[in-house]
């Protein structure tokens, strides 16, 4: 394991492991994003008080539950980044950042999207929708630090702060419909309790959200080899593959 | 782990702790700005502030509307379970609003405990299912209500 850990940690290694990885995960992908898409949108049932106007929550459940998880991915390698000095937990970290920002946006504008005829509005300053906000800057922020820095070394290390700094945002915006009344409603499916939902709805919604979490991998694993190359682009083996091409 | 490494794990988990401090103080200082709305009992206990746009939420309370013939005007009940308020409200409501129906409303108090709302939303709650089974929840609370009423006790 810690074996396996050091060689990943070779930009080489990691170029050729992850070129493996990237087909499995966006297949994979593809079939469950197509399986949910249809459960969601043709098999699942109306609901009680929404109607059909609830399927939206199959593209916005998944996308802001992503742009959580994004997040608390990027500080875990701003962590190791800063602590063992790993270049490649930066590559996977600014790697991340503009995935976790669109997924962010997605969340926002379907969420609107959704807001309008069920609450009656498009935005609203609650405690959720304003926290999510920040995060959308947040995640704008670690990607404008980073273009911003001429030395990706160094510009590595500030967005590694950057990203743990902004990572207690992370629960506040997990328990804002908890700690504080918001119009927006609580957690329906990411909870410890039993979820709130039937299963013929819930079914495609958790594969969504699997389709959605692999989707970030592939995607990210193809940003972070382009990265590599990038950063590596002055040694013999990137070389060697350029000519060999 | 090498001392280096050690202290540097260190410096990150004090930077945390301290950004973690600062962020929980600065929203306990927040709290009352961050509360989207009050409620019904909070507003008879006075701490809602007077003459000022605030958004109270609660439940609609059933049987409770009563709309003006020829005109958007609205009135309603609005409750918390412990205390209700009257709600007037001039406009177009959303498709959500109904009787027992979570809304928030924003406004301002008047005299008497009743409300002038100036925009009214719906709030929906976190669960999710399809029709037949939200009327056979119904007619199984209604069979308890009945039970209940009738003494007998369902078992």
């Amino acid at each position: 394991m810690w074996l396996w850990f050091h060689k990943l940690g070779s930009p080489r290694y990691f170029y050729d492991t992850a070129g493996k990885f990237i087909p499995w995960l966006g297949g994979l992908c593809a079939v469950l994003m197509v399986w949910g898409l249809y459960g969601g949108l043709v098999q699942a049932p109306a609901d009680y008080q929404q109607g059909d106007s609830y399927r939206i929550i199959f593209i916005h459940v998944p996308a802001a539950a992503l742009s959580l998880s994004v997040y608390t991915f990027m500080a875990v390698c701003g962590a190791i980044a800063l602590i063992w000095r790993m270049k490649l937990a930066e590559v996977m970290l600014i790697s991340a950042a503009p995935v976790g920002a669109s997924f962010t946006f997605i969340a926002l504008v379907t969420g609107s999207l959704w807001g309008k005829p069920m609450w009656g509005t498009w935005w609203v300053w609650d405690a959720r929708l304003t926290s999510e906000l920040i995060l959308l800057f947040l995640y704008l922020g670690v990607i404008a630090l980073y273009g911003a820095i001429e030395d990706k070394r160094n510009a590595g290390r500030a967005v590694s702060v950057l990203s743990i700094v902004g990572v207690v945002n992370i629960p506040i915006i997990k328990y804002s419909v908890e700690w504080w009344n918001t119009l927006h409603q609580g957690s329906t499916i990411l909870k410890f309790d039993t979820p709130s939902i039937d299963p013929a709805m819930r079914t495609p919604l958790i594969v969504m959200l699997l389709a959605f979490g692999l989707y970030f991998g592939a995607v990210v694993l193809m940003r972070a080899r382009a990265e590599v190359l990038e950063r590596e682009r002055n040694s013999k083996w990137v070389q060697e593959l350029v000519q060999s091409r | 782990m090498t001392p280096k490494r050690k202290k540097r794990l260190y410096l990150v988990l004090l930077l945390l702790m301290g950004i973690g401090t600062a962020a929980g103080l600065a929203l306990n200082a927040f709290e009352e700005n961050l509360l989207f709305f009050f409620s019904p009992a909070q507003v008879m206990a006075g701490e809602a502030p007077q003459d000022k746009t605030i958004r109270v939420g609660g439940l609609v309370v059933n049987g409770s509307v009563h709309r003006e013939e020829g005109s958007l005007a609205v009135q309603f009940d609005l409750t918390d379970q412990s205390d209700t308020m009257t709600v007037v409200y001039s406009g177009i409501l959303p498709d959500l609003f109904r009787e027992g129906q979570g809304i928030v409303a924003k406004g301002r108090l008047s005299g008497g405990g009743v409300f002038l709302a100036d925009e009214v939303l719906a709030k929906h709650d976190e669960n999710y299912m399809p029709p037949e089974v939200a009327d056979a929840l119904k007619t199984a609370h209604n069979k308890g209500v009945e039970g209940m009423k009738s003494g007998t006790v369902m078992q």
